[in-house]
């Protein structure tokens, strides 16, 4: 029997009852040894009680999605074990609590989690219950864990370390006894690159401190709460600020302030506080000022699904405000991009001297994933165009671009949400709203030029994912290849100006694919609005995209596109 | 601006009285470089939305900074600028239904964390610039264009307002004393925390106040303003509830606690008490 070289694990029960932090510890265990991982997690939205899950997959080679069979559900009461048992694989296990009493035939292994744990010595030592009949499950050399919780908890005392391992081992011998197994799990490649193991809004939050992020005002929301909270911890140095707002509405003005007086600043929010900046970020589109939003997409409109994920903001983060405007967007697809978002949004606000969206979502935000550590020296910042002449300057002369005068040095000028003439009064000339409002559209030219990736060019037909359904979609994209289909991969986080090369690229093609969590095909239809014959796959439940799914819609899209063409 | 531009296409009434409020602005600049060695590019005006936001670009010489953004929120932005350099004099000018109805909500916040900055109020008690609707601060009973019956709502007491949510500096001026005003609005700058400068400033066109408040002798009207006495404590809360529960609108510094530490002192005091870490520090924390 070859070894098996990824399982995927889902922990199901209620908030509180440490579901989160089973599947970041499984994950981690595993990366440290040098396996890949990546979490999902889904929560209800109060602090305690309520369903909830999480996953983690662990795999010899790197990981894309969170894996849409379970090898094992690990149920920690019968709801639980009721609501997931279905999406378990033909061999799959269930890890239940004995507080029940599983109703259907599937192999299981019942134990009492939290008597065990007490038995250990410490009612916190649940979850090492449950990573021991993992290990033994797949395996893994019980020194993986062990190690893990030396490391871990050494500095606490030889008792909490005692006290795990003896979990460990109850978790272990409670596996054995059932005799199941899911075949032994290949040994890990560790890559031979530095690695980080971080969230998505902890890499956006680490890029953007990179990029020379000076100045974050921001109002807690989920699932955006967690980069407000970093930065009040770590953005405290002279010459930088951070504050928690009184609302979103303040927030987007307040870092307006600070972009107009010379700061790189930031806030970041979700949908609903989103909406309340609308008319904050037309005043930095007109008045040209340098700041950068973070959306973390959830489930929406109004308060929606505050704790799922949803790829529906797109067409507001473009145009969020009223009249003509249309705003640089940059959506990573993985925590890397997350990293590099979050420098290159501020790099393109200083570039371009105006208002940037950061465009992710709940399922990057809280997804923890093994990744290359980000090479600081690499990464290159840029600097807006500064003023640096005498008083009697017209900061908004001409059709193009032009440096910005920072406030307490000459230059001065008047910063205007109303259309303006080039010293920034008031004007209501139809020949200065003509030079304004192509100066305003003339300087997304300078952001044409982003990374974007292709596959198998050739290809008439291609696939081209955005944001955090990458992983799973690259994932389609792999097996469709192996199956035999010439279909093409094209993939950019640039979503707003596109890369020009790109959009060339994108306008020979037959057929591009764009598979998208929302209704309406949001990104499908903006890229039809450029003469591509793109054509969506949506999904709007709150949660990822399956990769067995889009395997069969992709399939399924192909042919009807061709009998069409046939007929 | 600093001469007639021919594109600026706003003007004010005849008679209003952001005229003179502006004179007071331009006064208390004009004497704040005098007395300091700043440069004028080192204020910066952030203008609400109405007549009175409109001051940003009739200042005459010399030009200080301006950012001329949307209704209601002056305080915000210039909350956004104080705060990325502390070094700024940071003045707010914006009018009654700018100030305390749509941006309401923006006032406590700074009050609270006594954001070190100016904010001149112009009040006029109804809206100009959209032709005569009732403002906050019109009073119960008024005919406006958008209380065509009469308005039905209790006026709101800004100063108590200020009062009550902790503002450090309250001042109550007069347009048609622009050499008063200004004293106020500059002891408003000079004060190391949040500053409100309430002024009344009429609408000929839509509320012409004048005469209310500052009486006819020949017709028997009284006039509603009055200096405050010398002898009066500004830096006695209770005084100060006293006296602006009193009838009539007093004229003067109302209220002034300079022992409350600033925004910027308290972020300063956490600056300097927090070791910071730089961006490797920070990306180590993941290493696995």
């Amino acid at each position: 029997m070859s070894k098996r070289q990824d399982f995927v694990v889902r922990f199901a029960g209620e908030g509180g009852q440490g579901v989160v932090t089973a599947s970041e510890a499984l994950a981690r265990i595993a990366s440290e040894v040098g396996y890949h991982s990546l979490t999902f997690a889904t929560f209800p939205s109060q602090i305690m009680g309520g369903p909830t899950y999480t996953q983690a997959r662990i795999s010899t080679e790197p990981v894309l999605s969170p894996g849409d069979e379970l090898n094992v559900l690990v149920a920690l009461n019968e709801e639980a074990y009721e609501t997931h048992k279905n999406e378990l694989s033909k061999d799959g296990i269930v890890l239940y609590d004995s507080s029940f009493q599983p109703s259907g035939n599937e192999k299981s292994i019942g134990m009492p989690f939290d008597d065990l744990a007490k038995e250990a010595g410490d009612a916190r030592t649940a979850n090492m219950v449950m990573m021991g009949a993992l290990a033994s499950l797949v395996q893994m050399p019980e020194k993986y864990l062990k190690d893990f919780i030396e490391k871990r908890f050494l500095s606490r005392g030889q008792e909490i370390v005692d006290a795990n391992f003896r979990a460990i081992d109850f978790g272990i011998e409670k596996a054995a006894e059932s005799a199941f197994n899911l075949g032994e799990l290949e040994e890990p490649n560790p890559p031979d690159y530095k690695q980080s193991m971080m969230k998505g809004n902890d890499a956006i939050s680490l890029g953007a401190i990179k990029a020379g992020l000076n100045f974050y005002v921001g109002y807690p929301i989920s699932p955006a709460t967690t980069i407000l909270l970093y930065m009040e911890r770590n953005l405290v140095q002279d010459g930088k600020f951070v504050y928690q707002a009184s609302s979103e509405i303040e927030s987007i003005n307040a870092i307006l302030g600070g972009g107009y007086a010379g700061k790189k600043s930031m806030t970041a929010t979700a949908g609903p506080g989103f909406s309340l900046m609308s008319e904050g970020l037309g005043l930095a589109w007109m008045s040209e000022v340098p700041l950068v939003v973070v959306d973390v997409q959830r489930g929406g409109p109004a308060t929606g699904l505050p704790t799922k994920t949803e790829q529906s903001d797109l067409f507001s983060a473009i145009n969020p405000a009223h009249g003509d405007v249309s705003l640089p967007v940059i959506a990573p697809g993985n925590i890397e991009e997350c990293f590099t978002a979050g420098v290159m949004s501020l790099n393109w606000a200083e570039r371009y001297q105006g208002p940037v969206i950061l465009l992710t979502e709940m399922s990057l935000a809280e997804r923890v994933q093994n990744i290359r550590k980000p090479d600081l020296d690499s990464v290159k910042v840029e600097n807006r165009i500064v003023y640096e002449g005498n008083n009697g300057y017209l900061r908004y002369d001409g059709f193009e671009l032009s440096p910005m005068p920072i406030p307490g040095r000459p230059g001065s000028y008047i910063a205007n949400g109303s259309e303006h003439d080039s010293m920034g009064d008031t004007t209501h000339l139809p020949s200065r709203h003509i030079q304004m409002t192509e100066r305003r559209f003339s300087k997304l030219d300078l952001l044409r030029n982003g990374d974007f990736e292709e596959e198998n060019d050739n290809s008439s037909i291609v696939l081209m994912p955005w944001g955090g359904s990458k992983g799973s979609v690259r994932e389609a994209y792999n097996q469709l290849r192996d199956s035999g289909l010439d279909i093409g991969w094209l993939y950019t986080m640039y979503l707003n100006p596109l890369p020009e090369d790109l959009l060339v690229k994108l306008r020979t093609k037959d057929l591009v694919i764009v598979p998208e969590l929302n209704f309406q095909g949001q990104f499908s239809s903006i890229l039809r609005s450029y003469g591509v014959k793109a054509k969506s796959i949506t999904q709007y439940t709150g949660l990822p995209f399956k990769v067995g799914d889009l395997v069969s819609s992709i399939n399924d899209l192909i042919n009807q596109t061709n009998k069409a063409v046939i007929n | 601006m600093s001469k007639k531009n021919p594109e600026y296409d706003f003007a004010w009434c005849p008679g209003c009285g952001d005229f003179g409020v502006r004179r007071a602005v331009e006064f208390a600049l004009t004497d704040r470089l005098k007395e300091t060695e700043e440069i004028i590019e080192n204020t910066v005006v952030v203008a609400g939305i109405g007549c009175s936001g409109n001051l940003v670009h009739l200042l005459e010489d010399p030009q200080p900074f301006g950012l001329h953004g949307i209704h209601g929120r002056s305080l915000p932005i210039a909350f956004g600028v104080k705060m990325a350099n502390p070094d700024l004099n940071v003045i707010t000018v914006a009018g009654d239904g700018d100030f305390l109805s749509i941006g309401m909500e923006h006032i406590a916040p700074q009050a609270t964390r006594n954001l070190d900055i100016c904010s001149v109020v112009m009040d006029n008690g109804v809206y100009g610039l959209t032709k005569g609707q009732s403002s906050p601060t019109t009073d119960y009973g008024v005919k406006t264009t958008s209380t065509p019956y009469g308005k039905i709502e209790d006026k709101i007491h800004p100063l108590k307002y200020y009062l009550t949510i902790g503002a450090s500096f309250i001042a109550s001026g007069y347009s048609s004393k622009p050499r008063d005003l200004a004293k106020l609005i500059q002891a408003g700058m000079e004060h190391p925390g949040f500053a409100v400068v309430h002024v009344q400033s009429p609408c000929t066109t839509y509320n012409d106040t004048y005469e209310i408040l500052k009486g006819n002798a020949k017709k028997g009207v009284p006039g509603l303003m009055y200096d405050i006495p010398e002898e009066y404590d500004r830096t006695d809360r209770l005084a100060a509830e006293e006296l602006i529960n009193s009838p009539g609108i007093p004229v003067g510094i109302i209220y002034e606690d300079k022992t409350r530490p600033s925004l910027t002192a308290e972020t300063n005091r956490i600056t300097e008490s927090v070791k910071s870490r730089d961006v490797a520090q920070l990306l180590s924390d993941y290493d696995f």
